[in-house]
């Protein structure tokens, strides 16, 4: 059965969770990919205050495609996180709880997770149109110059993820594949042979 | 020789880029359907379950099936005796810009790769030209995914490298991409030709309907040899491991330089995107979409 979190995603709820556990997450995400993250480690740089607090903050790497009239937000699956791996190791030191995206993390990133009691959450690459009936409310919060890679402050309800890389450094993209693997051999070892 | 308006050239470029955005060809959602009845792993088969459901949302038309609806890759196959009333090119391009307003589409095109500024209307499309027999006009529209075009690569192999250099180098650019490029994954192998050639034959590769092996048996082999080893390696639907890795293998191959091998891998995702339709001429003005990936 999936486990039910809400926002904010306070560290304490994220310590029990192991990588591979399937979630249903409800309540607040940011959307942020390459140009907002460029942002807003300008602004980070510079002393100035991020576009929203980001202490027990989720930060979902995603550029929607347009909202039809009368739909809250249009599809919404995730991009790659690895090329926002460069940025997130500061956004975790200033409180981030949690990246929801797709695909494997820089070493880098999976240490920083492990140091500051974070997650990431994987969302199945290309499951847009599911994701996009999960969205309550959608509203631009900055940069509304980059257009669908804008920061937004989404409403979700039970959106459906999966613990990539739990509090304490696991990969579920590692240990998924590795269970794999082991059950298929011994599968393969118990065909009898002729 | 016939002649074709470029308004109708717009109007197919446009109904076919928000047809592919929005309706999987039936050839992937019958390869889709077919991995999950033989996966094993259940973690995966939860994956294709949902990206099953997926594909039936996005064919209400509300939803694309994908947020990343592609930089428009265009092929036009023009006959010699057919004749363009206008500008080819523009009238794909605009057939592009419509499609994006009308269908809902992401903007997801920059003018200048550096400075990254987006052109607001997803043009230009990345337009292959190709001349051909008869007097009609053919375009496919295959809008593609950065994710899963981040992960392709090319080598220029030695010929000694050879049958089993090429398997190695599909293999490992799979291996490489990982969870990366959402996989499952469709793959095409564009091999000979030449530096530029190669790349052109991977992508239209992608464009053959899944399931359909290649004429040549040689060929058709290797498609299954290379498809068999993509999926002992356990990546599995979304990277969360499974027998299925890849949909299918399709390859396409040309004739070579003495001294050369090169190989092209293009991985494309499971929202797996291309319509064709045919124009004619003037007497015979609308489009006949093609059988097979009718969606």
């Amino acid at each position: 059965m999936p486990i039910r979190l809400m926002t904010p995603l306070t560290k304490d709820k994220l310590s029990a969770l192991r990588a591979g556990d399937e979630v249903l997450l409800s309540g607040t995400v940011y959307t942020a990919r390459d140009a907002a993250h460029k942002r807003i480690s300008e602004l980070l740089e510079k002393g100035e205050e991020p576009p929203f607090d980001l202490k027990d903050a989720v930060i979902y790497y995603v550029g929607p495609s347009p909202a039809r009239p009368g739909e809250a937000c249009g599809a919404f699956g995730p991009t790659t996180s690895g090329r926002m791996d460069a940025y997130a190791p500061a956004l975790l030191e200033r409180g981030l709880s949690a990246m929801i995206g797709k695909g494997e993390r820089a070493q880098s990133v999976v240490e920083s997770i492990a140091k500051n009691g974070a997650v990431y959450f994987g969302a199945i690459g290309g499951i847009a149109a599911i994701n996009a009936r999960c969205v309550a409310a959608k509203e631009t919060v900055a940069f509304p110059d980059l257009d669908s890679e804008a920061v937004c402050r989404v409403e979700v309800c039970d959106m459906p993820l999966t613990v990539v890389i739990d509090s304490a450094g696991n990969d579920y993209y590692r240990l998924g594949v590795e269970r794999y693997l082991r059950q298929r051999k011994v599968q393969i070892s118990e065909v009898p042979e002729d | 020789m016939k002649t074709i308006r470029a308004q109708h050239v717009i109007e197919a470029v446009k109904e076919l880029c928000v047809k592919a955005n929005y309706c999987l060809p039936p050839s992937v959602t019958e390869a889709i359907r077919a991995c999950r009845e033989a996966e094993s792993w259940g973690p995966a088969q939860n994956v294709l379950d949902r990206i099953l459901e997926n594909g039936e949302i996005a064919r209400e038309g509300v939803f694309p099936a994908c947020q990343d609806t592609g930089i428009t890759c265009v092929f036009v196959e023009l006959g010699q005796d057919a004749h363009v009333e206008g500008n080819l090119k523009d009238a794909v391009d605009e057939g592009v810009r419509r499609a994006c307003a009308e269908g809902y589409l992401r903007r997801s095109v920059v003018s200048d790769p550096l400075s990254r500024v987006n052109t607001g209307d997803n043009a230009p499309a990345i337009i292959s030209f190709d001349l051909v027999g008869g007097d009609k006009l053919k375009l496919t529209v295959a809008p593609k995914g950065a994710g899963s075009e981040n992960m392709s690569r090319l080598v220029m192999l030695k010929p000694s490298d050879g049958r089993r250099g090429v398997i190695d180098f599909a293999v490992e650019t799979v291996r490489l991409a990982g969870s990366n490029p959402c996989p499952p994954v469709v793959v095409g192998v564009g091999i000979g030709g030449s530096f530029d050639q190669v790349a052109a034959l991977a992508k239209k590769a992608l464009l053959r309907p899944l399931g359909q092996p290649h004429p040549e048996r040689r060929y058709a082999e290797l498609e299954s040899e290379i498809l068999a080893e993509i999926n002992r390696l356990g990546i599995g639907p979304a990277g969360f491991g499974g027998d299925t890795t890849a949909l299918a293998v399709a390859v396409e191959y040309r004739p070579t330089h003495i001294a050369m091998l090169p190989v092209a891998v293009n991985i494309n995702c499971h929202v797996a995107r291309f319509q064709s339709a045919v124009l004619e001429g003037e007497d015979h003005a609308d489009p006949t979409y093609d059988a097979p990936d009718q969606g």
